[in-house]
Formats: structure tokens, C-alpha cells, sequence
């Protein structure tokens, strides 16, 4: 599949007080479906509406209401596990989820425990060093997500808005092949890429539509190959579930305070509990979540109000034939047809909008420069205004024109980065704007060879240094490119300065 | 497998249904002869047997991803005991 090909990257090692540990993380990340309507009502998913407005008589689970799935929720988990190239179970099933909370008014949630709707599958992680790691999928299934509970609004009460009860969360449970904190992120940011890639779920963290809940566990080193021979988790320490996180760096700093937590417990001759933990960004610590442990037992059955769920092959067929270019494919390619390095493509792929913009403006020019521009020039400016690529005031065309002129000889690079800031900040076409206000590169040679002698003749005491010394040639360079404004062209002048110096 | 009575008083927990000591000796009776049948049924080899899940071939039924119902937060707050500002208010649960 891919050109690229990477080495493994080295497990995260912890110098514990006694010898060294490594980490091992597995993960479970619950990505909202990208859909109008909910996962078994016709209410909005829509974020941020009126509290209770979203809210059919089943997701407040009235009594007699029944649940009827949204094809479309399953069409989009089909295509996620697709994209992660998992294999899709044409028979899967639900099953009742049994606690009681009250953001969760059925006192159970739907979810698929004994027959999940994607089986296994993969995730490339590259770490920006050339390594990668291969993350396997264990499985992902479809369950309704609770509501939200506010509890800073009154001393004493807890308000409850039931908005989010029943909106589709694909849970992708990973195995656990994550060696480190870094690696978790990476992991996470990987996943976030793919799926908004399949547009199957926005990936926003900040509103929760992407979390994860992190398993956690520690080994020493060669304990882990052990495992991978043997597949026997007996290899591996007990793990501790961390819940709940959406910020990449709260995740980080939480696996690493976890790992260092059991290190002490298990260097103190403890032994690790397994339990559900939650992070404290404030005080940099994991805590028990003892009211969860309470209620573990969820003691799951077949829900009676829903059939299995039967799909067919021709169907998944057409949303495999349907599947965008994913970001592995399209990475490869821009290396492949633009000559872009891992890096530059790694950056460009990131999101499709910064890819597409990318394609356009190097479509019939030199990829590499092409890339230089947008990276360098465009999202270094976009940045500064903080504005996305989705917003940016300089189109292809545009940046594409800059580019036209500078492979032309018509500009110079430099004046280039001037015009580049007229386009973004005033607008127009680059070509004319250089046409209007005169900032065409000199390339006749008579009118810069004019500039270079008044420049020697003005002064004899360089002239003499730069004879002994070529590397100050430089100078008259810089003199002769004041003199013109920036618009002689660099290499006619270099040229010049040398020919007249030793002349 | 045989429910006793401490069992039978976790059960009642996890459910959220209250059930006095005194009463909780006959409820794990009665569960017992439940499980009781259900042991019964177990008995019967249904190796390589569908479990059955509808008694007429059916399909799951679905639905479009069309928005077509909320916009209704008075009913849904109607039976609530309390609520405020739109919002349902219980009594206060923080983790």
C-alpha cells in the first residue's frame, strides 16, 4: 500500500526509584457520529441548542417509546471501520448496559458488548521521526451517549439536560500496543485525522464529540515481548483505567503521572489495583472513582426492544467503493508525484482542507515550492491572524499567480513575500499588481551593470578588502540590490559584482 | 447456583429497589426457584441452535437521518419533580 516504509519506535522507558519500567497504554476512544438525527430517535444532535430542546419522548425514555435505529449512524460506523481497514460484521447486535445516573434517564445505555459491528482493524501512527507504530483495533461498536450534567449551577442541585442522551458514539477500543505517552497522543491524533477524513465524526475535543478513556499499565522491560509472543496478559501489569479525557495534553501528563503512581505502589512492594481513575489537571494526579467501581456490574443482556442488526455485503461494498482517499494514500502520493519530504507531506495531509488547498496551487507548478509557500508563507501568516486554511484571504489562484512570477523571473523571492502580503492583506491579481506598481525584477543587464559600477566607483576601499577577500562580494550585492529597491535580480547581480570585481 | 440473602440484598441495590431485611429471605427464595428453571432449561443441548429473536422473520426497522421530533421542553420537563431554567434538577451528584 504505502512507499513509505518506517522502524518501530522505541517504548517509553520510566526510571523508577529501583530499576526501569516501560508503559504499556491501550485505548478507548468515543467518537460522535457525524448525524442530523440520533442513533434510535429523530431528535437533533445539534451542539449547543436551548437545554431539553433536542429531545425526543425516547430519549427521555418514556414509558412505551421504542427505539428505531438511523441507518445512516450505522452507514457512518460501516465506513469508519472501513477506513481503519477492520472487518464489518453483516450481523451485529445490542445489548442493555445497566447502571443507574441521572443524565441517563432509560437507566440503561444501548450499546453492542457481545456483537460489535466492526471487528478488527489498524491505525498507522507515525511519530514524526520516522518511526511508526502499527496500532491494532480491537473492535468498534455503536452506543447512545448520555446527557450532560451541570453541577455549578446551584450549591445543592445537579441540572440534567438531556441534549446528548441517545446521540450516536462509535466506541474504537484499541489493543494494547501504545508504548507511551507521546505515542497515545499520537495515536489519538492519527484517529481524529482518519475520521474526519471519512467525515464520519468532526473530531472536536473541545465539545467533547472525541474523548478517550485510557488503560494504563506497567511492565518491566522484556515483559512486553513476551506478552506480544505469547498474547498472554499475564506478561503485563494490572492496568488502571483513566476516564474521560478530550485534551491531547491532559492525556499525555495523565498517563505519565498514572505510570509513575504504580511504579511507587508496585517499587513499595504493593500490588495495583485495577479500578476506573479520574485525572486532576489542577493537582497533576489520578484519583479513584470509587462510586463507578460500586456500580461495575452492569450486568448487560440483549436489548428485547431491537432485532440484531443485519446488513449486506453489496451494501458495505458500495460504501468501500465510495471511500475517500485516506491519509496514509494521500501522504504517499504527495510524496510520490510532488517529490515533497515526510514532513512537508505529513503537514499538508494533516486535514483535507490544507491538502486540496495544497493540490490546487501545485497542479501544473514545482511541488516542492509549492509546498514552501503554503507551509511557510501562508499557514506562517494564516497563524499569525489565526485564521484556518478554510478562511484564508489568499486563494490557490492567487498563491499559484505569486508562484507563476517568481518561476517566470518576473520577481525575485524577496519582492515575492511582499507582493505575497499585498495579495493577503489588499486582494487582487499578482501579476497585475506587480505590473501596476512597478515591481518587476530588473533583468536588464545594462541598467543593473549601471548600478554596479556606481556602486564600486563610490567605493575604492571595499573594492581593494573584496579583492583580497571574494567571500565580501557580498556586500556589493547587498548595495547594488538596496540601490534597485529589491528588484535587480539576485543572480544577474551576483554575477556582475563578481565579474567587475576581478575584472 | 444459589442466591442468599446478602446476594439477593445487592441485587435489590444495583436496581434501585428498596427492599427491607426482613423481607430479603423470601426474595432470594424466590430467585432461587427461578434459576431453579432456568437450570431446567439448561439442560436442554441447543449446540449449533440460532437463538431466536423474533417469532415471524423480521428486519430490523430503520429510520432516515431526519430530524423530526424535540423542540419540546415543556413536555419533557412536565413530569419532572423539579426543574430549572430548562434544565431537569436533581439533587446534587458530583463524582
Amino acid at each position: 500500500m504505502l512507499d513509505l516504509t518506517y522502524d518501530t519506535p522505541k517504548p517509553k522507558r520510566i526510571a523508577g526509584a529501583k530499576h526501569d519500567w516501560e508503559l504499556v497504554i491501550g485505548m478507548e476512544v468515543h467518537a460522535q457520529v457525524s448525524s442530523n438525527a440520533k442513533l434510535f430517535s429523530g431528535a437533533s444532535t445539534k451542539f449547543g441548542a436551548e437545554p431539553n430542546s433536542n429531545v425526543a419522548f425516547v430519549d427521555a425514555a418514556m414509558p412505551g417509546m421504542l427505539p428505531v435505529i438511523n441507518e445512516y449512524c450505522v452507514e457512518q460506523a460501516v465506513r469508519t471501520g472501513l477506513g481503519l481497514k477492520a472487518e464489518i460484521n453483516l450481523k451485529s447486535a445490542f445489548d442493555r448496559k445497566n447502571y443507574f445516573y441521572p443524565d441517563l434517564p432509560q437507566g440503561y445505555q444501548i450499546s453492542q458488548l457481545y456483537e460489535p459491528i466492526v471487528g478488527e482493524g489498524e491505525v498507522l501512527v507515525e511519530m514524526g521521526d520516522g518511526t511508526a507504530r502499527l496500532v491494532r483495533v480491537e473492535r468498534i461498536h455503536m452506543e447512545q451517549d448520555a446527557g450532560k450534567s451541570i453541577h455549578d449551577m446551584d450549591p445543592n442541585m445537579s441540572f440534567v439536560d438531556l441534549n446528548r442522551t441517545g446521540v450516536c458514539l462509535m466506541e474504537i477500543v484499541s489493543r494494547p500496543d501504545i508504548r507511551g505517552p507521546e505515542e497515545a497522543a499520537a495515536y489519538l491524533t492519527k484517529l481524529r485525522q482518519i475520521l474526519r477524513y471519512l467525515g464520519t465524526c468532526n473530531g472536536d475535543m473541545q465539545s467533547g464529540a472525541m474523548r478517550a478513556d485510557v488503560n494504563v499499565s506497567i511492565c518491566r522491560p522484556g515483559d512486553y515481548e513476551r506478552y506480544e509472543e505469547t498474547q498472554d496478559f499475564s506478561h503485563l501489569g494490572t492496568r488502571c483505567e483513566i476516564k474521560n479525557m478530550n485534551s491531547m495534553r491532559f492525556i499525555q501528563q495523565a498517563i505519565e503521572v498514572e505510570a509513575r503512581r504504580q511504579i511507587a505502589i508496585v517499587e513499595g512492594g504493593g500490588t495495583v489495583d485495577q479500578e476506573t481513575r479520574l485525572y486532576d489537571p489542577d493537582k497533576q494526579e489520578t484519583r479513584s472513582m470509587r462510586s463507578k467501581e460500586e456500580a461495575h456490574d452492569y450486568r448487560y443482556f440483549p436489548d428485547p426492544d431491537l432485532l440484531p442488526l443485519e446488513i449486506e455485503q453489496d451494501w458495505v461494498d458500495n460504501i468501500a467503493a465510495s471511500l475517500p482517499e485516506l491519509p496514509d494514500a494521500k501522504k504517499a502520493r504527495f510524496v510520490r508525484d510532488f517529490g515533497l519530504s515526510d514532513y512537508d507531506a505529513s503537514v499538508l495531509t494533516a486535514d483535507l482542507d490544507s491538502a486540496g488547498y495544497f493540490e490546487d496551487v501545485a497542479q501544473g507548478r514545482d511541488g516542492k515550492m509549492a509546498a514552501n509557500w503554503v507551509i511557510n508563507e501562508l499557514f506562517g501568516r494564516l497563524k499569525k491572524d489565526e485564521k484556518d486554511i478554510a478562511n484564508s484571504p489568499v486563494s490557490p489562484a492567487q498563491l499559484g499567480g505569486v508562484i507563476d512570477l517568481i518561476a517566470s523571473d518576473a520577481i525575485s523571492g524577496k519582492i515575492a513575500k511582499d507582493l505575497f502580503e499585498i495579495v493577503y492583506t489588499e486582494g487582487g491579481d499578482p501579476a497585475a499588481i506587480v505590473e501596476d506598481r512597478g515591481m518587476k525584477q530588473v533583468t536588464d543587464t545594462g541598467a543593473i551593470e549601471a548600478a554596479v559600477d556606481e556602486i564600486i566607483a563610490a567605493n575604492p576601499d571595499q573594492v581593494a578588502k573584496a579583492q583580497q577577500n571574494p567571500k565580501l562580494a557580498g556586500w556589493f550585492v547587498g548595495q547594488v540590490m538596496k540601490a534597485t529597491g529589491g528588484k535587480a535580480n539576485p543572480k544577474a547581480v551576483n554575477q556582475l559584482v563578481a565579474k567587475k570585481l576581478n575584472g | 447456583m444459589s442466591i442468599d440473602e446478602s446476594t439477593a440484598a445487592r441485587v435489590a441495590k444495583l436496581a434501585r429497589i428498596k427492599v427491607e431485611p426482613e423481607a430479603l429471605g423470601a426474595l432470594a427464595q424466590e430467585f432461587n426457584g427461578i434459576l431453579g428453571f432456568i437450570e431446567q432449561l439448561n439442560e436442554v443441548d441447543v449446540e449449533g441452535v440460532e437463538p431466536m429473536t423474533s417469532v415471524t422473520p423480521q428486519r430490523l426497522k430503520r429510520r432516515e437521518d431526519v430530524v423530526t421530533d424535540g423542540d419540546q421542553q415543556d413536555k419533557v420537563l412536565k413530569n419532572a419533580p423539579d426543574a430549572r431554567e430548562g434544565f431537569f434538577a436533581v439533587p446534587k451528584v458530583v463524582e
